[in-house]
């Protein structure tokens, strides 16, 4: 009796922690969506919710870009987006593939460099790449974003190999075996057997990827100089920049609905989540 | 029968010392088949982009015109003339001396209390985690702006209780303070890692130690601890990687002002080579930023030799 007692009050005090955790962490999102439905003048007020929503701030920020919506600048999004998680896909599976099961002379010198390109601060290069892109008149084009991704590269290429590897390295060997009894090839069985076993990996990885590129504004900053080419990032970046009397609640509601596709993917597939992030620390 | 089933069982046998001969070279060659489009990118797009950056390090390049070759006066300059580089050195070093070690503390001590049994755990865990997602997005750096803007949502609320907040962005003592709180407010990814590390902790290990006297203090630091020990390292290595990296938050919350005060390297980077068009000086920062890095992240595994447990080894 008393020591459920004791357990009881431990666990009030969890929770009151952890209450107070989420209070902190969550106050600013609501606030947020609070806001985005907010007049500039009672951006002032610390209530939460505003008296009248103001949701002509989505119908005219979606408009704000002077000849262009945000229609515009989600369709280049996800099309630029998409193509390049189907890229890192399959470029990646293939790779992860080789490692995972292939036998061939120098695999650890190429294991280690893909370790080490885990590790490599996008910076160096940078500024390289964009001369050699520039000489290929690919600058103010998708190219830089679908041809690194397409070679397993990109800035999601090596966890997603990475991710994979440990993943097939789980699936068990005897599947290869029987198949390769059977006369099945290389390829058949990459194709027939490990890519059908790999789905919650892919999944995993399509996620991270998604969201790395979506989060991707430096790149898209460097690459991308249209308008009409824009991604939403850069084209928030714009509203901010351009505005000299910012309506922050339009502002704000434009922001908010870019994290919208986050947020769903998110719900969506919250175990493939945890699976992609702890591959690399703990399986590992 | 029994000659039956031998023959049966040779005849795989001689069969697959057959494949066995041919899977010799099957094997390397479909292994640098399937490795083919990596291979081809490691070298497009990391080992000639690395080499050409070293390259033009040692240049004048202004993409106009043909890199022209200067020695190490760009180096020279850097270390001896070039004030705003000291400047986003400092910066950048201390916003991950102190973003980094904050955000790990807190993910840990969120972890701990996550990883107990309660009811609405996974309520909980995804409210906490869900900053993190919206990660470094420029959505996020919007919202940052508005909340410590003068009149924005901090001020509101320690005019509450009754406290006069500045402008903390346009403050050169505070704007790097709101960039590390942004940074340590998304500690959910790291927060996701500890937690998946704290699950393998075996709980006989505290059933023992508790049966043996040991109180929840005493555990912590005697169990959890090195028991994590290899998490934390993965989580530091990460954490220190990419805090160096940082450039959309201070790119769009603070543009690297006011006074410099919150100018990043990456920040400051970026302006040499894209805005200044300064391609030769901007590899050659990028360089001491490769080597900068390299020389943390060594010294963090070096150093791990001390403070990391690895169960394999059968303790120290």
């Amino acid at each position: 009796m008393n020591i459920q007692r004791i357990a009881k009050n431990k666990s009030w005090k969890n929770h009151l922690f952890l209450i107070l955790a989420s209070v902190f962490m969550m106050y600013p999102v609501f606030w947020w969506i609070g806001a985005s439905l907010k007049t500039n003048e009672e951006m002032r007020n610390p209530n939460i919710f505003p008296e009248v929503p103001m949701w002509s701030n989505f119908t005219e920020g979606w408009k704000a870009i002077p000849n262009f919506t945000f229609t515009t600048f989600y369709l280049n999004t996800f099309y630029l987006i998409g193509l390049v998680v189907v890229f890192t896909l399959l470029s990646c599976s293939l790779a992860a593939f080789a490692f995972a099961r292939l036998d061939f002379p120098l695999k650890g010198m190429w294991f280690a460099i893909l370790l080490v390109t885990l590790m490599l601060p996008s910076q160096v290069t940078m500024v390289p790449q964009y001369v050699m892109f520039n000489s290929w008149n690919w600058v103010n084009t998708y190219l830089p974003f679908f041809v690194p991704h397409l070679l397993a590269g990109g800035i999601s290429g090596s966890f997603c190999i990475f991710l994979m590897v440990q993943f097939i390295r789980g699936i068990p060997k005897d599947l290869d075996e029987s198949a390769k009894m059977d006369g099945c090839s290389w390829f058949g069985i990459y194709w027939r057997i490990i890519i059908p076993l790999l789905k919650p990996a892919l999944v995993s990885a399509g996620i991270y990827c998604f969201l790395w590129n979506w989060d991707d504004f430096l790149g898209h900053l460097i690459y991308i100089n249209s308008v009409d080419k824009f991604t939403v990032g850069l084209a928030l970046r714009m509203f901010v920049d351009t505005q000299s009397a910012m309506p922050w609640g339009q502002l704000l509601a434009m922001s908010l609905l870019s994290i919208v596709p986050s947020i769903i993917i998110f719900f969506l597939a919250q175990r493939h989540f945890v699976d992609g992030m702890t591959a690399g620390s703990v399986k590992g | 029968m029994t000659t039956k089933s031998i023959a049966l069982e040779q005849q795989p046998k001689k069969k697959s010392a057959l494949k066995r001969f041919l899977r010799r070279w099957n094997s390397p060659i479909a292994g640098y088949l399937f490795l083919a489009p990596w291979i081809i990118g490691i070298f497009l797009l990391t080992f000639w982009p690395m080499a050409q950056s070293l390259y033009f390090s040692f240049t004048k390049y202004s993409l106009l015109e043909s890199p022209e070759w200067v020695g190490i006066d760009n180096y020279k300059r850097i270390f001896t003339q070039d004030s705003t580089f000291v400047q986003s050195l400092k910066v950048t070093f201390l916003f991950v001396f102190i973003s980094v070690p904050l955000k790990l503390t807190t993910a840990l001590l969120v972890a701990i209390v996550l990883n107990k049994k309660l009811r609405g755990i996974s309520l909980y865990r995804t409210m906490i985690y869900l900053p993190s997602l919206i990660g470094t997005s420029i959505a996020v750096s919007i919202l940052w702006k508005q909340i410590f803007d003068g009149s924005g949502l901090f001020n509101q609320i320690l005019g509450i209780f009754g406290i006069q907040g500045v402008n903390w962005i346009t403050n050169p003592k505070t704007a790097l303070g709101t960039l590390i709180l942004l940074v340590v407010w998304q500690f959910g990814s790291s927060m996701v890692i500890f937690l998946a590390g704290l699950k393998q902790i075996p709980t006989e290990l505290y059933e023992a130690s508790s049966v043996d006297g040991a109180g929840k203090i005493r555990q912590f630091f005697k169990i959890t601890v090195p028991m994590l020990s290899p998490v934390v390292l993965f989580n530091l290595v990460l954490q220190t990687i990419n805090a160096f990296q940082t450039f959309t938050q201070a790119f769009v919350i603070t543009k690297g002002g006011p006074i410099n005060s919150t100018y990043m390297y990456a920040l400051y980077l970026y302006d040499r080579a894209f805005a200044r068009l300064q391609m030769g000086y901007a590899s050659s920062l990028a360089w001491i930023m490769l080597v900068i890095i390299a020389i943390f992240t060594a010294l963090i595994f070096a150093s791990s030799r001390t403070w990391v447990f690895y169960e394999s080894e059968g303790g120290k």
